[in-house]
């Protein structure tokens, strides 16, 4: 049964997703409508607390809340007066006194939803944490698979890129291996977490062996901080090696799809021909996500009788010093 | 001074390698007698049944924050802290505001100490003037001001030329020299062990090469230099056996490991708890066992609490931000009873751990109980079951991954110099 947090997909059960991605296909047909809004959770209020900069994650969560005629408002810690310094906890505190229905919460630093889920009344949902999780957008990959394909069971996933800093890869390894297909991550070496194995995975540093008989291949962002020379040497050593364009392509199954949770750095992660067009689903991805993370609210935030939780009292004595 | 009968405990004396119900009587500061059924006389009698009578615990490594973050801890809530965790003196680092690197410095510590804490203190200074790395410290003077040891500490020296110049100037005093060794550059900013607990995680890690190669430089510039080198708070397999190994060479090295690099493993951040983030960090369950089979077989010399009180706002930070450390006097002795309880040490070397090499490390008074020893006891239940909660500790600080705990082994009653300073009836007396 899924919990009162989305946290992260490591915590769900096989059909706690399906659920979700079968939600989200009843969700898929509001979007079709002239009128894109139902009335389901009118008077609930989401904040999207994202402490990270983000405009697409952000968006998506607040369309998805506005056609489930939630109120959302966006708070965003980082670019207002909030100090680097200041108390997470604080900040859930002081949050939460708005008695908000739900928290949508993105941070740098990985642990950071969990820890404003264990003070906070309302339901967390965790719209990426550092390099830990990204469960809406490995729902979300899931349910564009689901559609593509028609199932996962017994498919193969080659995920691609820098898998170390990467919260999307973590959360797609869980998701897609709970629903039953094979996860296979591909990086050059210093982009391969320590016991990335424990995960469930097998780790290639030969491109052309992750990519033999994958359905899904999925290239990960390079995060411009990363493009240095700390990991890899150039971006145009990375493209050679690891880029994904057409002739890399022909490794995997002829059917296979090609996604990426964007924004596509071009000529990096992806060829400029792939990122626009089949194989690739990226704009596919973009168009369910909306779906999904209305199914997301629905279920955490749309409970009968509010979602709030009885309000977690700290005691003035722990509060000192 | 009063007298002071402890009356039918088990003495722990590794000093003389004596394990015997006894009683221990103290007279004026000092050891006067050890027998059986000594008279009582007008000395105030402490039963002690049941219980360990040990030399008083002698901790290597602790931050008391005074002068400068008080907000976290003073001379005076550390030396209280130390006493009710049997530790009857404790070596403070020098990473105050000002910093301990000059004389001024040492001597205000030694001052408020002698005021506030009933605990000894005994400062570490800087190795090299403001933790920079760059220019050594006075150490001579230093060292007449009252100076034990020297360490940059969290601040690790990078600059190996440095570092042979003070392991080399340090000769000149003869105290230690203590490398908290971790090499920053490869540590970059990792915050928990670099493994599969950091991949699942998500947090940067910290990977266990990044001591091993430090231990093994400042081991080679030991052995180089011939000074006496002290490693800090060891935590990963392979320092151990390069010190294991270095000793057999002859280097002159002592080795300290904390509480926590014994009992626990990194899977205790799995709930992003900050009170679990601590430099070196929580280490993986092989590095755990290779630190107490170290300790168990001495190649590890003691154990040392790195007692780092933060406040409660900055361990509210997320796990990157959040400083590292842990609070650790009050429950020292009962989270290593553990050892002592998995057979790894009998209670005689346990004692020789927490008291008689720190204090032989040093070079200070304690660690014996032979007739004429300064009288620092520590008196402590080694069944008595206790639920750890730091709001009713001595600490500033609540920033211990035990908070809650279910220990077993408390320490019921400590003495300095003869003074009764901590009951656990009616706690710090001073």
């Amino acid at each position: 049964m899924i919990g009162r947090d989305l946290l992260g997909i490591e915590d769900l059960e096989r059909a706690d997703i399906e659920r979700i991605l079968d939600t989200a296909e009843h969700m898929v047909e509001i979007g079709e409508r002239e009128v894109k809004k139902v009335p389901t959770l009118r008077g609930r209020t989401i904040v999207n607390l994202f402490f990270e900069a983000s405009t697409r994650t952000r968006a998506s969560f607040e369309i998805a809340g506005k056609r489930l005629s939630a109120d959302v408002v966006n708070f965003s810690p980082s670019s207002s007066s909030m100090k680097k310094a200041e108390s997470i906890l604080d900040t859930a505190r002081t949050l939460d006194a708005m008695e908000p229905d739900a928290v949508v919460v993105r941070h740098a630093v990985a642990g950071v939803p969990k820890r404003i889920a264990d003070v906070l009344g309302a339901p967390v949902i965790n719209a990426g944490d550092g390099a830990h999780e990204h469960p809406t957008q490995a729902l979300l990959d899931c349910f564009t698979v689901r559609r593509e394909k028609g199932r996962i069971d017994g498919l193969t996933v080659a995920i691609v890129g820098d898998i170390l800093h990467s919260r999307v890869a973590r959360s797609d390894i869980y998701a897609f291996s709970k629903l039953g297909a094979e996860v296979r991550v591909a990086a050059p070496p210093p982009m391969i977490p320590l016991g990335i194995e424990a995960l469930g995975v097998k780790s290639y540093t030969s491109l052309r062996e992750a990519l033999d008989g994958a359905d899904v291949v999925m290239a990960l962002r390079i995060q411009s901080e990363r493009l240095t020379g700390a990991y890899f040497p150039s971006t145009r050593e990375y493209s050679a090696t690891f880029g994904i364009d057409r002739a890399k392509l022909r490794f995997a199954k002829d059917d296979a799809i090609v996604m990426h949770p964007g924004p596509v750095n071009r000529g990096v992660e992806l060829s400029h021909d792939l990122a626009d067009h089949r194989p690739s689903v990226i704009l596919d991805q973009v168009r369910n996500g909306v779906a999904l993370r209305m199914a997301v609210l629905y279920l955490f935030a749309g409970r009968p009788g509010g979602a709030r939780r009885a309000r977690v009292n700290v005691s003035a004595g722990e509060l000192a010093s | 001074m009063s007298r002071i009968l402890i009356r039918g405990g088990r003495i722990l004396d590794p000093q003389a390698a004596r394990d015997e119900r006894a009683d221990l009587l103290l007279d004026d500061g000092r050891v006067a007698a050890i027998g059986a059924s000594l008279p009582a006389d007008d000395a105030q009698i402490l039963d002690a049944t049941g219980c360990w009578v040990a030399p008083g615990f002698v901790d290597l490594h602790a931050h008391l924050r005074e002068p400068g973050q008080e907000y976290k801890e003073d001379i005076g809530t550390g030396g209280r802290a130390a006493v009710a965790g049997g530790f009857t003196a404790v070596a403070c680092m020098a990473n105050t505001h000002p910093v301990n690197d000059d004389p001024a410095t040492t001597d205000y510590i030694i001052d408020r100490a002698r005021h506030d804490s009933p605990a000894r203190v005994y400062p570490v200074a800087a190795a090299t003037r403001g933790l920079q790395g760059e220019v050594m410290t006075e150490m001579v003077a230093l060292v007449r001001a009252g100076a034990v040891a020297f360490s940059d500490d969290g601040k690790t020296i990078m600059d190996s030329g440095v570092m042979r110049r003070v392991l080399e100037y340090s000769k000149l005093v003869g105290v230690p020299v203590i490398t908290h060794a971790e090499d920053r550059t490869l540590v970059g900013n990792g915050v928990l062990n670099e493994g599969p607990v950091s991949t699942r995680l998500g947090l940067p890690g910290n990977p266990a090469i990044a001591e091993v190669v430090h231990v093994a430089r400042d081991l080679a510039l030991a052995e180089f230099t011939g000074a006496h080198l002290h490693v800090a708070h060891v935590s990963t397999r392979q320092a151990v056996e390069l010190i294991r190994r270095a000793r057999e060479r002859g280097v002159s090295v002592t080795a300290e490991v904390a509480p926590h690099h014994l009992t626990l493993t990194d899977e205790a951040a799995s709930g992003y708890d900050t009170n679990t983030k601590v430099a070196p960090p929580l280490r993986s369950a092989d590095d755990r066992d290779a630190c107490r089979a170290g300790l168990a077989d001495g190649t590890l010399d003691a154990i040392a609490t790195d007692h780092a009180p933060h406040a409660q706002h900055e361990k509210e930070l997320d796990f990157t931000e959040a400083p590292p450390g842990m609070i650790g006097f009050e429950t020292a002795a009962a989270v290593t009873l553990e050892l002592v309880r998995d057979d790894l040490l009998s209670p005689l070397e346990w004692v020789r751990r927490l008291s008689t090499n720190p204090a032989r490390i040093l070079a200070r008074p304690g660690g014996s109980l032979a007739v004429g020893a300064v009288a620092d006891v520590t008196v402590l239940d080694p069944e008595r079951a206790w639920r750890y909660d730091p709001s009713k500790g001595y600490s500033k600080s609540r920033n211990s991954p035990w908070i809650g705990a279910e220990l077993v082994g408390r320490v019921v009653a400590t003495i300095v110099g003869g003074r009764l300073v901590y009951d656990v009836e009616r706690g710090v007396l001073v």
